[in-house]
């Protein structure tokens, strides 16, 4: 019986021989892990080993287990980790769709199926029928929607969130984190989110690791 | 993997040139050169070079042109840029640098012979009404003995060139807030400017600046077009010996070669002299606590200078034009009789061959030099690793390096391995000097690039090729474009490497017109130095209209 979830196993982070932090822990599917720091404090670099794009300056060590499945030394698109940034960091030479249909893997064939898969993916937050849109002429909240629908398209097996409701108006905020930790839940998707705002931690509701400023 | 191949190709097809041909440049220069027979070191060479009548003259104009051009460019960047940066006029004459500086030298310096002469423009505009001249006065302005015309001609293409550099530089300096606290401190603009910003400014542009001292002091194509004759400056009569059938004369040329090496690092010398006493008067003004707060007149002659290069450009681009299109124009007509497709329908069908020559060397030199640019530049994404202060200095080595010192060297080697006239080694020498603009033009905004674009993608399950040909060089169409355009631009525009690894069978539109200067057939020079203008400016279009047309429905892809 595999274990399921995201698995940190003894993961240690350094920058030049200092250690920006350390973890050992078990994040079960659809469980919320929390890194709560000061920005500069490297809580992000722990988001960058998880996906696989961690700066070369950067040394670390510890496995990443997804599933039962040891992802360290994978490269990162083989990792299926979706990722959503303080931006929302849409392809701004596609339309909203094309940056939908390009998470869509490719195991998905025909045309057709890609692009209802994708309007399903539109509905599902709420922005249906914007397919055609230019990215660039969506508000942030609705950006961040398609950011977090292109994310889960790709079908990952976690969820890593960079400060993503940082940007956002207070009042978006909160409807935000409850779009993102439901859906989360509803996809039994390991999460883990860095931020600096306690009520993100709050809402999250899961565990709680706090990194001392360096 | 591929991208490991990038950083030491490049490396190797910079330097290779150089190192060779520097070396074959010395050897001859001591005598030494077996297929000529020559096989002892000696001085000889040099006693014939010094013995030369006038040589010293050359040296000296050379240094002297040299010298001033730079000065005057960088003096007239510099209080431009303390004078008027962050005002609505310098955003304006940001947009002109880019066109300005894609118009080859020499088309530059015929623009400006056209302007000039007395049987030019200017005298037309002016004559007879203002002068009384119904024939061309008889003053040597084109070609004078001072070479004031040459050093003009370079300053109005140096401008540019140095404007680019610091625009590119300044937004590190923080010039805004800087500009701020001077003021509030009391300071004018310029002396706020000059005490704040300029100098970690300038010692950013520093390598830059020596580029334009070493292509001022060995510069052939403006020298020919505009510049002394009795005696011309040293490259251009390098240039004549190198040419000379008579084969023992290239140890002659060879050794002026390396006189002419010697004469740019004594111009970088004399400049770095005066870099000294610059900073130290600097530094005494600044402990007077001078405000100079009435600088209203020093700005407006800044930006009069700048605007009068760029006058000076386009009016004799206009000029070249209508010379190109001209019937009977007497003088002193401001305009010609009637106007007539005949120059280009005569000229077209001799100009073809060396249009095809122009437009595949550089096409193919541009798209190696992106190529090893992109693979670079992409190896520095994953070593994470920037190119070092050696790898930059690398880059600008065919730009301080006189191109003289090391092309002759280079030609020699060629023509023993067979291969010069050819093609493929034209484009190897054309890429040496198309390869650091290339770069340099792409690297910044490659490293702005916001790599976070491509960790989404690695997270969407895209594999690294994937993500760069379909997010990263996409998002990037416009500067990859710019610097092929750029590239291209610099490759109409060579002179010298096509003259010398061309070898006279090779032609360029840009050789052939400067062969015409001596000519004087300004209809001729009209067609040739228009379209030497003509196709730098249509790669900048595709560069700017493509990324424009294909992504018009996308906002943010927008400048």
């Amino acid at each position: 019986m595999t274990e399921q979830g995201l698995h940190l196993d003894e993961v240690s982070i350094a920058l030049k021989g200092r250690t920006l932090l350390a973890v050992d822990r078990h994040v079960a599917p659809g469980e919320v892990f929390t890194v709560m720091g000061p920005s500069g404090s490297g809580k992000s670099t722990l988001l960058a080993y998880i996906g696989g794009f961690l700066e070369p300056a950067f040394s670390a060590t510890g496995r990443v287990v997804v599933d039962g499945t040891d992802l360290t030394g994978t490269a990162a698109q083989d990792r299926h980790a979706g990722i959503l940034f303080q931006d929302p960091l849409l392809f701004p030479h596609m339309s909203v769709c094309a940056n939908l249909c390009f998470a869509i893997p490719a195991s998905v064939k025909g045309r057709s199926a890609r692009a209802t898969l994708a309007d399903t993916a539109l509905a599902d937050v709420g922005l249906s029928g914007m397919g055609a849109r230019d990215p660039d002429t969506l508000s942030g909240g609705e950006k961040a929607r398609v950011a977090l629908a292109r994310a889960l398209l790709s079908g990952p097996r976690m969820l890593l969130l960079d400060e993503p409701f940082s940007k956002l108006d207070a009042g978006l905020r909160q409807q935000a984190r409850e779009l993102v930790f439901s859906r989360a839940r509803d996809m039994r998707l390991p999460v883990v989110l860095v931020t600096h705002d306690e009520a993100d931690a709050e809402a999250a509701g899961g565990a709680i690791l706090r990194i001392d400023p360096c | 993997m591929l991208t490991r191949l990038g950083p030491p190709l490049a490396m190797l097809l910079l330097s290779g040139p150089i190192v060779a041909g520097l070396a074959g440049t010395v050897l001859p220069a001591f005598g030494y050169f077996p297929p000529l027979g020559g096989l002892s070191i000696s001085l000889a060479p040099f006693v014939a070079v010094f013995a030369e009548p006038g040589i010293w003259m050359s040296v000296a104009i050379s240094l002297g042109t040299g010298l001033a051009a730079t000065a005057i460019s960088l003096g007239a960047v510099m209080l431009f840029v303390a004078g008027w940066s962050g005002t609505r006029i310098f955003a304006r004459v940001q947009h002109l640098v880019s066109p300005l500086l894609s118009v080859p030298h020499a088309a530059v310096a015929f623009g400006l012979a056209f302007l000039i002469a007395p049987s030019g423009m200017l005298a037309r505009l002016v004559s007879p009404w203002l002068t009384g001249w119904q024939q061309p006065p008889d003053v040597l302005i084109v070609h004078d003995p001072a070479g004031l015309a040459m050093t003009a001609g370079l300053v109005v293409k140096e401008i540019p060139f140095l404007l680019l550099i610091a625009l590119a530089a300044l937004p590190q300096t923080d010039p805004a807030r800087t500009r701020a606290l001077a003021a509030s401190l009391g300071y004018g603009p310029v002396a706020g400017f000059l005490h704040g910003t300029w100098p970690p400014l300038y010692r950013q542009m520093r390598l830059a600046v020596f580029a334009v001292i070493a292509f001022s002091t060995s510069v052939v194509d403006v020298a020919q077009i505009l510049g002394p004759t009795t005696p011309a400056p040293l490259a251009v009569r390098l240039i004549e010996w190198m040419r000379d059938p008579d084969l023992s004369m290239r140890y002659l040329a060879s050794a002026g070669a390396l006189l002419q090496l010697g004469v740019t690092a004594l111009a970088i010398l004399v400049w770095i002299g005066m870099e000294r006493v610059a900073a130290r008067l600097c530094r005494v003004i600044r402990d007077t606590g001078w405000r100079f707060r009435g600088d209203a007149w020093l700005r407006g002659t800044a930006l009069a200078a700048v605007m009068l290069a760029a006058f000076a450009v386009f009016a004799g681009l206009a000029t070249l034009a209508l010379w190109s299109l001209s019937g009977l124009w007497q003088y002193p007509d401001a305009l010609p009789q009637w106007l007539t497709l005949k120059n280009w329908a005569k000229t077209l069908p001799r100009i073809a061959g060396p249009l095809a020559t122009t437009i595949s060397v550089a096409g193919l030199s541009t798209l190696l030099a992106l190529t090893l640019a992109l693979l670079s530049l992409l190896r520095e994404d994953e070593t994470g690793r920037r190119a070092g202060r050696g790898a930059q200095m690398l880059l600008y080595l065919p730009l301080i390096v006189p191109q003289v010192a090391f092309l002759f060297g280079l030609q020699l080697l060629l023509v023993l391995a067979g291969a010069v006239t050819s093609l493929p080694a034209l484009v190897l020498a054309h890429l040496v000097f198309v390869m650091p603009y290339v770069f340099l033009s792409l690297a910044d905004p490659w490293r702005a690039y916001d790599r976070r674009y491509e960790a989404v993608a690695a997270g969407l399950g895209k594999r690294r090729w994937t993500v760069f040909f379909r997010i990263k060089l996409p998002m990037l169409a416009r500067p990859i474009l710019t610097a092929a355009a750029v590239g291209f631009a610099v490759s109409v525009g060579l002179y010298l490497p096509t003259v010398l690894i061309g070898a006279g069978r090779l032609e360029t539109i840009t050789t052939e017109a400067v062969a015409l200067a001596s000519g004087g057939n300004r209809r001729v020079i009209g067609v040739y130095a228009f379209l030497q203008m003509l196709l730098p400016a249509a790669g900048f279009l595709v560069a700017i209209l493509g990324p424009a047309l294909i992504f018009r429905h996308r906002r943010a892809m927008r400048v």
